[in-house]
Order: C-alpha cells, then structure tokens, then sequence
C-alpha cells in the first residue's frame, strides 16, 4: 500500500512555490552576464596578440560593418542559407519517417538499421570528392553535403524515441482494434516528439558544419568564401564575422527549435517539469 | 448480449533469468464462464495468471491452447466486442479527456457530430462532462481512470475488461469508484470481468468471484449480495459480506501446494 500513497503525491498539485520571496536571476540576464564576460574578456587579451593571430569583439564588429556596407555579407549570407535550409529541411523530412519505420518495424531495424548507424559515423569530409563527381560543384552538391550531415542524428533519435514509447500506450491502440498505421501516427509520433527534436536540435549544428564544409570543397562561395579569402588575406577579424554570424544562427535556430516544439508538443514541458537547482 | 467463455485456457511464457530460461504456466487450462450482465471479479496472488487472463481474453496475448468465446464466437485478436480498462488508465497525454474518448470511438469508424456526442454523452456518465478539455496530467488519478472507463465503455462492447482499475488509487477515491462503477453497471447492464487483488473490492462489486493460484482456477464462489448495492458502507456492515470474505481469504491462505 505504500507505493500506492506513492503514486498518489505525483499527481497531486505541488506546494505554491516560494518564489516570491527569493525571485532568482532570470535566464536570460544570467545567459547575457556570461556572454558580455566573455567578450570583455576576449576584447582585454585579444589586443595583445598580433592581429594575424588573432582578433578581438571591436575589430571584428567593424569588419563587421564593412562587409555589412560593402554588401558582401547579404550575398554571402544568402548564397549559404539556400542549400543549407534546403538540406536541413530535405534530412528532416526524410529523417523521421525512416526513424520511425526503422524503429517500428523488426525488419526494417535489422535490415536498415545498420546503415544509421554506420552513417552517423560516416567521414563525410573524404566523401565529398565522390559527391562532386556525381553532382557537380553547384547547389546539388551543397545540398547533398547538408544533407547527408544531418538525416542521420535525426534518424537516430527518432529510431531511439520509437523503442522507448511506453508498451501499455501501443496496446491503447491494439485493444481499440487501430491499424498499424493508425498506431503510428496517432500514438507513437507524437509519444516520440521530444526525440525528434533532439535530432532536430542535434542536427543544426552539424549541418552548420556541413554547408561550411560544402563551401570549402566545391565551389567557393558564400560564408565559407568570405572565411577562406580573409583567411588568405590575414584579414583575421574580417575571417570571425562569418564564423561568429554561423554561431549565432546555430543558438537562433536552437531557440526557434525549443519554440516549435513547445507549440507541437505543449504536454511535454508540462510533464517534464524541470525542477534543477 | 455479452457472455464470455473461458475454455481450458493455458498460456506459457518463457522467462529468461540470469541467463537460464524459464518456463512459466501462467495459466493452466482455465475455464469459467461470465454470463451476461454479470461482474465476475478474478483475484489471487499476485503471478497467479489474473491479468494474463485478462489480457488473453482482449487478444493482447494469445493462448497457446483452449479459447476464449464472446458470445459463442472464439476470439481471434482484439476487437470493439470488447472494451479495455488499464490499471494506470493509459490515457495518450497530448490528447485531452474528450479527445482520449473520441479516440476508440474513431478506431470503430465513428466521425463528425455523433463522434462528439457520444465522446460527450460518456464523459457525463463518468461525471467529467466540465473537465473534457483537460489533459491527463491535468486530472487527479481517480479522474484519469473514470476517462479510461468512459473511452472504453463509449464503443459499447459487449464486455468490460478492467485491469486493476482501482489498484492504484488512494483508499477513498477508490471507494467512491467502486460505488460509480456499480452505479454504471445498473445504467448500463454491462458485462464485466475485473482483476483485482482487492479481496473487499471483489466482495463489494462482483456477483461471483474466481479464485486463481498458480495459473488455475481454484474455485468460483458465488457472492451471496443482492443487487443494487446502493450503499457500499452498508453492504461492508452485513454479514454476508464479510462471511463470503472470510471465506475466499481462507482459500487464498490455505492454497493447495502445486505438483
């Protein structure tokens, strides 16, 4: 009968919290704290290394503006977006559905399965040759580059997601006599969300590297141009614009990811309350 | 109608401890029989094969001889004859409790008005018609478990299967689901098999009660109360509740040794 009293407090509304009383920092001004630390910090000691070396916050948002003014940064930033969200968005659509079959279905784990496994690990860099040869130095090729970088954390994930679905839910549905198809989309997708997410999440940053390193091996262009002839030039301020923008896109997308998923899956942050110190 | 048949049932599982398998006879030829309209409750220790026979009579796992007839006809897998209650309710948690209803109903064909009509009609019936739109995290557990006797008794099968429904309950929520369930069972003239391990619960509730120890059926006992049982806190003061309960705790307490 104990764990029954157990079972019982879960669900029972918590205790008014005394936030009142000691209202702690907000995340975002402990986030921006940090972040302007940093770059004082960075703004102190980077000026006294050589500017080939190295670079500091002030120097790099004057080259900033430059490639602003100049006209350069939109360019670049456009020509590098296209097959960067067309990649990203191609592995998500591609990317869960593959991980749910693979996840759902025996066979299909063990015929499949391997290659997830074996992909995520994959050198992408080495292939990259090969890819050129079969799609040219243009958009396909960058495309493929993001895309491949980043279909298979979001396949792994939603595989993972899939095996961890409560039985009892999926038997929900085989008592209510629902087709395996039914099961699938009604009840193991949206039980598998929060994994899907994470892939999601997962895989901005890798395809952030990807269209990086699409730009370094095929024909030079966008961001990566901009961080490759500044590079040449020793202009190593003017090389961190690109590198930071890429950076800070990655966060952007991260918090838009965060927001998505609160909108298509609202009972999951109402479950896994996050109680942390 | 709505008569279920258990004929020579048995089911084995194979268990696989520190390496070694294990055979298990969870259920060793069971038979008895749930007439129509009445609620047959199974009690016993707990591994004595109570839920396996209720999962097997759903179509969850299959036997591995005998059958189980709903109204003559043998079973073969899951089926809107038959309506599930699980012990923690199961409710999907992105669906709200109406939509947790709409949800069998769907699976059995249902669209449009009628869908939310009857959703609504037994949401009402379990007394949740003001808390449709919650989600189940947003109900206590005595209301998760009435969605979970609405959506199954909302596609209007000829049996109630229920699981432990109240196993998981605090004392007093479980009383007053209890009452509601018989209350449900006098509207509605259901056919009901319940698993409990609640020996006052089987008492209380059911018109018979089978005894299961070690994968058998050790004895079907008649429970000698009339119906309706309006008032449960009366019913646990007569004397023939608690002889038919002294009665059934000496056979769980004097089981026979199993060879």
């Amino acid at each position: 009968m104990a764990d029954v009293a157990d079972k019982q407090s879960k669900t029972a509304v918590p205790p008014e919290s005394d936030a009142a009383e000691r209202r702690p920092l907000p995340r975002w001004a402990i986030t921006l704290t940090s972040v302007a630390g940093i770059l004082v910090l960075w703004e102190i000691l980077g000026r006294h290394i050589n500017p080939i070396f190295g670079s500091y916050p002030s120097a790099i948002a004057v080259a900033f503006w430059e490639l602003l003014r100049t006209g350069q940064l939109w360019s670049a930033l456009s020509e590098s977006l296209q097959p960067f969200f067309v990649g990203y968005g191609l592995a998500i659509v591609a990317g869960i559905p593959i991980g749910l079959i693979v996840g759902r279905f025996r066979t299909a784990e063990a015929a499949f399965g391997i290659y997830i496994t074996a992909g995520y690990a994959m050198p992408l860099v080495a292939l990259v040759p090969l890819l050129i040869l079969w799609l040219g130095l243009g958009f396909k090729v960058k495309v493929a580059v993001v895309f491949l970088m980043s279909l298979f954390p979001i396949c792994i994930n939603t595989w993972l997601g899939v095996t961890a679905v409560p039985k009892t839910l999926i038997e929900v549905g085989k008592s209510f006599v629902a087709p395996n198809f039914v099961i699938l989309r009604r009840i193991i997708l949206p039980a598998t969300l929060p994994y899907i997410m994470a892939g999601i999440r997962l895989a901005v940053g890798r395809a952030v590297v990807a269209m990086v390193i699409a730009e370094f091996f095929t024909t030079i262009s966008g961001l990566g141009a901009v961080i490759i002839n500044s590079a040449n030039n020793f202009d190593t301020a003017t090389m961190f614009v690109p590198i930071i923008i890429l950076m800070v896109m990655a966060v952007g997308l991260n918090g838009l990811i965060g927001w998505v998923e609160h909108k298509v899956a609202p009972w999951q942050a109402e479950i896994a309350g996050r109680d942390r110190e | 109608m709505g008569e279920v048949s258990f004929v020579d049932v048995s089911k084995r599982f194979t268990l696989r401890v520190d390496g070694e398998l294990h055979q298990v006879q969870a259920l060793d030829r069971v038979s008895f029989t749930v007439r129509d309209g009445e609620i047959v409750a199974l009690i016993g220790p707990s591994g004595c094969g109570k839920t396996t026979a209720l999962r097997v009579a759903m179509g969850l796992d299959a036997a591995n001889a005998g059958r189980v007839t709903v109204d003559g006809r043998a079973i073969n897998g899951c089926g809107h004859d038959r309506g599930m209650v699980f012990q923690h309710a199961e409710l999907l948690p992105w669906l709200s409790a109406m939509q947790n209803v709409m949800f069998g109903l769907e699976m059995k064909g249902m669209r449009g008005q009628p869908l939310r009509d009857t959703a609504k009609k037994y949401l009402d019936l379990v007394g949740l018609a003001d808390s449709k739109n919650r989600r189940p995290h947003q109900l206590s557990g005595g209301m998760k478990q009435r969605v979970g006797i609405a959506r199954a008794l909302a596609i209007d099968p000829k049996v109630l299967l229920m699981d432990e429904p109240f196993g998981a309950l605090d004392a007093q929520t479980r009383e007053s689901l209890q009452a509601e369930l018989l209350d449900i069972h006098a509207r509605t003239k259901k056919t009901i098999l319940f698993v409990t391990h609640d020996l006052d619960e089987a008492v209380l509730i059911a018109d018979r009660i089978v005894v299961m120890t070690h994968g058998r059926v050790q004895e079907i006992v008649d429970v000698p109360l009339t119906r309706p049982r309006a008032d449960l806190s009366i019913v646990r003061g007569l004397p023939e509740f608690n002889d038919a309960r002294y009665k059934i705790w000496r056979m769980l307490h004097n089981e026979p040794t199993v060879h």
